[in-house]
Formats: structure tokens, sequence, C-alpha cells
């Protein structure tokens, strides 16, 4: 399959360079709306790379063929407590406490439509592209979702990290930023780069994000001024290390849904444990809780207002295999969390274990497309109507059955 | 407009220094192309066939650590160690590779041929994927690229498409005919992909006139491709479909399948139309501007129709078009691109990249890259590095650039030039007022050289 180059999602710079209108002259590049935007709600999508095992992280004890299709991966300690069919991971303590708070659920046996070549790559890109199976891949559906939205602001929608997100990428205005990114400018420096890139709107509006996001992180953790080179350069890279890491990643997208970003988006890598799973799974979910209790602690009120969606590519073989991991496989797992969740819930319908129950007799069968939970989440968020979110947002998308309740 | 040796070096090249004098002439750049390559000699890089035994070796050894798993933990631990080590030691070759890649950009006399290289490399996006081939990314652009650079583009694109990176990205090995004997028992299946991106993009273009039945009959044409022991590609006709293939109305091969009906086919999109419109726009795009003047991309095309892919007729007909050396600078230079010819202006040789730690490299190139967008060696896609400008002056992309010119060139090369004399080492006659300005306001010389490479001239070309 071809990835299409997709239009940059920083599609305003375009606009503003045809029409060639100054920064101040240019209500589209002035970066910080001062008009409400769309609606107070907030989503938050976080990307889990390399098919996250939603066996492992929602274990279904409760079916008796469970514990014999993994023996020796599961670990020592016991799960935690759901609603005694399932068991939370026992790293995700925290995540539990927000079960029991009614801020977390979970749909299980939910996949995308992607089947059978089991492939990182196409999978991503289908889940980000929001399509069907034979889908083309050109735009994402979080894009596509700020298109709905007609007083959408360049800072409505933000792509946090260092990498390009396919689901945020089209031909909506969208910005983004990365929390390693750092940009350490004396005052006289900034106001001579200001002048030079004055009279080029694409440099020069980037410029002015690039500054203005940059002075958000919270650099006091960064060791004083130097003005040996060899030491900033270390320094720099150290402060990106530092500011790599999830807690930032999350820290700075709540930041942002304090003011004007209503939907955000990121990716949490580790998911791929082909090998020796016990150990870098756990690794993986502590991170995945990392990111969502620094969101609800740092978004303090609005967390009311939020919801956050961690989906994978796909989920992985309901066997071990023979080097204590699990290999690609097919139906997964969506946790979602927020204050405005219908919680304590494992949503879905499962499909049982049995050799005769499972896709292709090796992975967990999907009984729901994952889109119906963001279709819901759209629906209750933004008020997206049944045709826009059949035709817009998941072009081929199925609703008629209606939509899970996944908010209260 | 016609030929000016600034636009050369810094539109056609790795930008200005102060180690060699641009190029004259439109003569000078594309009599330099005939010549030998002597980039390639001065900073060796390893073709496929040179690296292959390094696979074998990770393939045993990974062979050798699934066989230690039912041998206990003292056996495994031993077998993962083992791979462990040779891993490290390709990442170690890895890196030496792109240091030499990036060397021939930013030192060379012939800047064009490096610039091409580059073109054709992302053209041809073979991205070496999974563990063993993830190191090897670079032997491509040695075997099927640089040799062909000036010929003609037939054999640039045989060369690309019988290339192991390639076949292996694209899947062939793992594909079979429709009707051979492997898919009928169902061990294995026709996989498109390489058929679909030869046609979409390396050949016909997505606009080109070819159908899903066009890709299906070509994925079958091409089935056969294997890897050789030798780490040549082969064709196992076995693996191929049997029987004649009909792609774009025209009949290829008979009863057995065989390579020689592969190359006929290749040979024969080489020279479509829809080739020569494909690579001409790519070509006024990648170099002159993100939306290039039709006049131009219509010069290349007939140029490339008439030459028979002739790929320094092509190239004439671009540098002999007034657009290609307009003052006005309509590119963004992609980051390995800002970072080489900011090497180039500073003067840093190989040599001095060579005697900084891994670490360090890591950090001021490698990770540098990345954090400007472009990682060395992984574009998302087989359709390569994107050339709009949008979609690399971002507001992180733009501050990981200017991080980088702020911090680096000091940690590369000490004393630091004037700034007020590095302006004309780094931009000629093409710096602007502001930019002038800025060199001589500047508070510390790493600040000027700072500024000089983070403006917008210096970005563009």
């Amino acid at each position: 399959m071809t990835v299409q180059s997709p239009p940059t999602r920083r599609q305003f710079l375009a606009r503003a360079g045809a029409l060639g209108c100054s920064l101040a002259a240019c209500p589209l590049m002035t970066p910080i709306s001062l008009a409400a935007t769309p609606g107070d709600h907030r989503l938050v999508v976080i990307i889990l790379r390399g098919g996250m095992d939603g066996l492992d992280l929602v274990r279904p004890v409760g079916d008796p063929a469970f514990a014999g299709l993994r023996p020796t991966i599961l670990g020592d300690k016991k799960g935690l407590p759901l609603d005694g069919f399932y068991e939370l991971h026992p790293s995700a303590k925290g995540l539990h406490q927000l079960w029991t708070q009614g801020e977390l659920s979970f749909a299980h046996a939910v996949s995308t439509p992607y089947r059978d070549k089991r492939s990182h790559f196409d999978g991503q890109d289908i889940l980000e592209a929001g399509v069907g199976k034979d889908g083309r891949i050109s735009d994402g559906w979080l894009n596509r979702l700020v298109q709905t939205m007609p007083e959408a602001q360049l800072r409505t929608a933000l792509a946090v990290g260092r990498e390009d997100l396919l689901i945020l990428n089209g031909t909506a205005q969208t910005t983004g930023w990365s929390p390693e990114a750092s940009l350490t400018l004396s005052p006289a420096t900034q106001v001579l780069l200001e002048r030079m890139h004055k009279s080029d709107p694409l440099f020069s509006v980037s410029l002015h994000e690039a500054i203005d996001l940059a002075k958000r992180l919270d650099n006091s953790q960064d060791p004083d001024d130097t003005d040996d080179p060899q030491q900033m350069m270390m320094q720099s890279v150290q402060a990106a290390n530092r500011r790599g890491g999830i807690e930032a990643i999350a820290k700075f997208t709540a930041d942002m849904m304090q003011e004007d970003t209503r939907i955000a988006s990121f990716s949490i890598t580790g998911w791929d444990t082909h090998v020796s799973q016990a150990g870098s799974f756990a690794g993986s979910v502590r991170k995945l809780q990392a990111a969502i209790m620094t969101l609800k602690s740092e978004l303090g009120d609005l967390w009311g207002k939020t919801t956050v969606m961690a989906m994978t590519e796909f989920g992985r073989t309901v066997r071990q295999n023979g080097s204590r991991g699990t290999d690609h496989g097919t139906g997964g797992a969506v946790v979602m969390a927020g204050g405005a969740l219908r919680g304590e819930t494992v949503h879905g319908t499962w499909p049982g274990l049995d050799e005769a129950d499972l896709y292709q007799r090796r992975d967990l069968m999907p009984t729901a497309d994952i889109r119906l939970y963001a279709a819901s989440a759209m629906q209750g968020l933004f008020g997206l109507d049944k045709s826009e979110l059949e035709q817009t947002i998941f072009p081929g998308l199925d609703i008629s059955d209606g939509l899970p309740s996944i908010l209260l | 407009m016609s030929f000016d040796p600034e636009i050369a070096a810094v539109r056609f090249g790795f930008g200005l220094g102060p180690r060699s004098a641009p190029v004259q002439s439109t003569t000078g750049m594309l009599e330099a192309l005939r010549g030998a390559d002597t980039q390639a000699a001065m900073l060796p890089i390893p073709g496929f066939v040179e690296t292959y035994p390094d696979i074998l070796e990770i393939r045993g050894l990974g062979r050798a650590r699934r066989a230690a798993k039912d041998k206990g933990k003292t056996d495994f631990d031993a077998a993962q160690k083992a791979l462990q080590v040779k891993r490290r030691e390709m990442r170690r070759k890895r890196n030496a590779w792109f240091l030499a890649s990036l060397s021939r950009a930013s030192m060379a006399e012939d800047t064009f041929r490096e610039r091409l290289v580059r073109f054709w490399s992302d053209h041809f996006t073979a991205i070496g994927k999974g563990n063993q081939f993830e190191y090897l990314g670079t032997t491509f652009t040695e075997d099927a690229i640089r040799p062909h650079i000036a010929g003609r583009f037939a054999d640039m694109l045989k060369a690309s498409s019988t290339h192991p990176v390639m076949l292996y990205y694209l899947d062939q090995f793992a594909s079979a005919g429709e009707n051979s004997k492997l898919a009928q028992k169902g061990k294995r299946s026709l996989n498109e992909n390489l058929g679909r991106e030869i046609l979409e993009l390396h050949t016909l273009g997505v606009e080109g006139g070819y159908t899903q039945t066009d890709v299906r009959a070509f994925a079958n044409l091409l089935a056969g491709f294997t890897l050789k022991k030798t780490g040549k590609a082969g064709f196992d006709h076995k693996k191929g479909n049997p029987g004649a293939e009909t792609v774009l109305g025209k009949s290829y091969g008979t009863t057995t399948p065989r390579v020689e009906d592969v190359m006929e086919a290749l040979d024969d999109l080489a020279r479509h139309p829809d080739t020569a419109r494909h690579i001409a726009r790519k070509l006024a795009t990648h170099f002159v501007a993100d939306t290039p003047d039709p006049d131009l991309v219509a010069q290349i095309e007939q140029a490339f129709l008439a030459s028979d892919g002739d790929l320094v007729t092509v190239y004439e007909a671009m540098l002999d078009h007034p657009a290609a050396w307009s003052r006005d600078l309509q590119k963004v230079k992609q980051p390995f691109d800002f970072v080489a010819s900011s090497l180039r202006a500073l003067d840093v040789s190989h040599e001095a990249l060579e005697t900084r730690t891994p670490k360090e490299r890591n950090l001021m190139l490698l990770g540098s890259l990345k954090l400007m967008g472009q990682a060395w060696g992984r574009p998302s896609g087989p359709d390569g590095w994107p050339e709009d400008a949008r979609n690399w002056i971002t507001p992180q992309g733009l501050a990981a650039r200017i991080q980088w010119s702020m911090t680096a060139p000091p940690v590369l090369t000490t004393p630091l030039p004037d700034p007020r004399e590095f302006v004309t080492t780094a931009l000629g006659s093409l710096a602007g007022d502001t930019t002038l300005f800025a060199a001589r306001a500047a508070e510390t010389r790493t600040e000027g050289v700072g500024m000089i490479l983070s403006s917008p001239e210096f970005q563009k070309r």
C-alpha cells in the first residue's frame, strides 16, 4: 500500500503564502486566538504503536481457556479486579484507581477493518486514516473532525511529539510541537531572527509559534546558562531526553488544552512484545498510565470535560509464543479515560477463546469496529451527526445499529 | 535569466563554501557528471553483495538464539549476547556509511552529482527494513543509483527494481505468481507492492494511464524474484506466474516466466510518455520550485522523450531553462541538505567529524536530523520525503534548525569564522539586508553564525 503524501496539517500557511498576507494583516495567522473555540469538550487520542496486547492489559480471566493460552507470560502478580470476568494488568494500579472512581473504561475484542497482513505500517495507517480495509490513505480522521468545525482555530488541534501524525494531517489548520524541541535565544537574537524571517510568511509564522510554544515548557530543571558550546550542546540534548518523556508530553498537552486546544494526539511506542513480554509490557503499561494520570492531574477541573482514548493498530495472538511473548494478531482493546465517561465498564461482545472462536484459529475475534468507539466519543463531545460520522470522519463505517454508549 | 555560479552552487549543489570555487558553466556541471565518480572513491560505502555476509551472520545468530530457547538460560543469554554484539557492530557500520554520505555532500567538488544521488535515492525510495536489512539502506544507493546517475533512466529503473533492498522492502521475496504451484498450495500469494510502486511512483506516476489489472499483471510478471546465496537477485520461474502477462496492452512472456520479460516491460515503462512527464515534474519540483513553471516541466519532458531517457540530456534541458536560474529562492532545503550545506559553509572536514565520539556525532548529526523531521534513511513510506516547504518549516522543525545553528557550529569548528565574513562565505550576494545587518549586530560569534545559518536565505535554495 502506498502512503500518499498527505497535505500538510499546516495548510493555513499555504493560504497565507498564496494570499501573500503579512503576519499583522492575516487573521488566520494570529497564533493565540481570542475568539471562542469549538465547544468546551476535549479529546485526546493516544496511538499505541506496535500492537498493544489487549489480552494482557485487560485479562479475560473468567474465560476458562485463558490461563492455558498464557501459561508463563502473565507474571506472578495477581491482576487487579475489574468486573469479575476481567482483571487489569497488575502494574496498572493508578489506572485501577481511576476505574474505581468511575473514570476508566475499556472496549474489548475490537479492531480496525485491517486484516491478515498484520503489518505495523499498514495497520497504523488504517487506524490513523480511519478508513476501511482498502481505503485510500490520504488524511487523518482527527483532521477531518476539525474540518467539521467552522469556528476552528490554528490551535484547536495539536500534534505533540517529533513525528508527523497522520491522524492529524489534512487540509484543516492544526499546529504541532514537541516538548523535546528547545529554542533558547537571547532577547537580542530573537529580535534579529524575527526581523530576518518577517518577509517570509512560512518562516515567520513557524518562528512565532516556535518561540511562543517553547516558552511554555517548564525549563526550571535546565542547567544554568553556559558559554561553553560543547556544554550547551550536551545540555540541550539532555534536556531533550528529559522532555521527551511521556510525562512531559502529557503535561504539555494538558497545558495547551487549558487554553484553545480541544483535540490533541500523541503516540506511545513499545508494544511489539514478541519476546519476554512480562517485563517490557509492564514498562509500556506504566508509560500509558503515566500519560493518563498526568493528563488528569494537569487538566484539573477540565478533566470532567475530557475524554482520552488509547488505540492500537491490532491486538496480539491469544497463545503466547516460544519466546515468552506474543505475535501480531487482530482483535484488541481500547482504553478510555476521562471525567465524563461512563466508567467501570468493559464494553463489547466477548467472542470466547476456544479455538473455534478465534480469528484464523490464532487471534482474538474482533466483534466490533474500533471506529465505533471513537465515533461515539465525537458524537458526545462535539455533537457530530450520523452522516458526518459515516461519510466524513469514518467513510464506510456503518452505525445503523447505533453507537456504544461510552459517555455519561 | 541564465547560468549564475551562486545559484548553481545553492540550487543545484550543497551551497557555497571556502574550500572550492563554484562551478562556472552548465557545461562544466554536465562534464563533471560524465566524468569519474571521485567522491565515491574518496569515501567508499560498500554495496549489497559486499555486506551480504553480515546478513548471513545475523540470520545465523538469530537462528542460534531461537535454538537456544530450549537449552536453558545460560545458553540463551550467550546466544542473545552474540546477536547483540553483531548488531552493535552493524550500527557502527551504518553510522559510518551515513557519515560518508554526508561528507560526500559537504566536501564534494561535483555537488550536482551528490544532489542527483539524493534525488534519485528518494525517487526510488528503498528502506532497509526488518532486523536483517535495516542496516543496509545505503547499499541500494551505491549499487542502483550512483552508477547510473549519468546514464539512462531505463538502466537505473532496472537496477532499482532488481536490487535486494528494494525487493525485500516491497515484499517480492514473499510474492509468488497467482497460478504458481506455490500459490495454489497456499504457501505463498501474489504481492502487488513492488508492481504497484514501480507504476505509481517510479515510472508512470499516480496520474498515469494504468489500471488495477495492469498492477496485478505486472506484479505477476515480477513474482519470480528471489535472493541468491551470493547476495544477488535471482529469478525462479517456479515462483513466477506461468503464461504471458498483459501490461498496458502489451503481452510479455510466453509459458515459463523469465527475467528477460520483466526487463522488456521495464524498458517499455521507462520510455512511456507518462513516465517522461512524471520524471520531468519531479525533477523540476525537487530542484526548482514546489510548484514549478509548466514550461520548464514541458522542456524536461520533451528532452526525456527525444533522448529515450538519457539522463544527462534531461538534466541539460532543466539547466537550459531560464526558470532554473531565477534568483528567487523557492525551495526549502531538506534537513540533510541543510546540515550538509552548513558543514560546507563552515568547512568541516570528514576527518573532523570522524574524530568526534559516536555520542557527539549522534547528537549533532543523526539525532538532530531526527528532531528536524528527517531521520536518516527512514522516510515514512515508499513515496519518500515530502517536497513541500510546509512539511519542513513547522514550529518544531524550524526550532530544531535554529537550535542546531546556534549550538552545533562552535562544537564542529574552532575558531568560528567572523560572522561579517561568514555571511559572504555562506551566502555570497544572496544575503538579504536584514541578514547582513544581523551578522554585524550579533552579540557573539556563535549567535552571528547561528543567525546566518537560520536565515531564510540559507534555509532556502
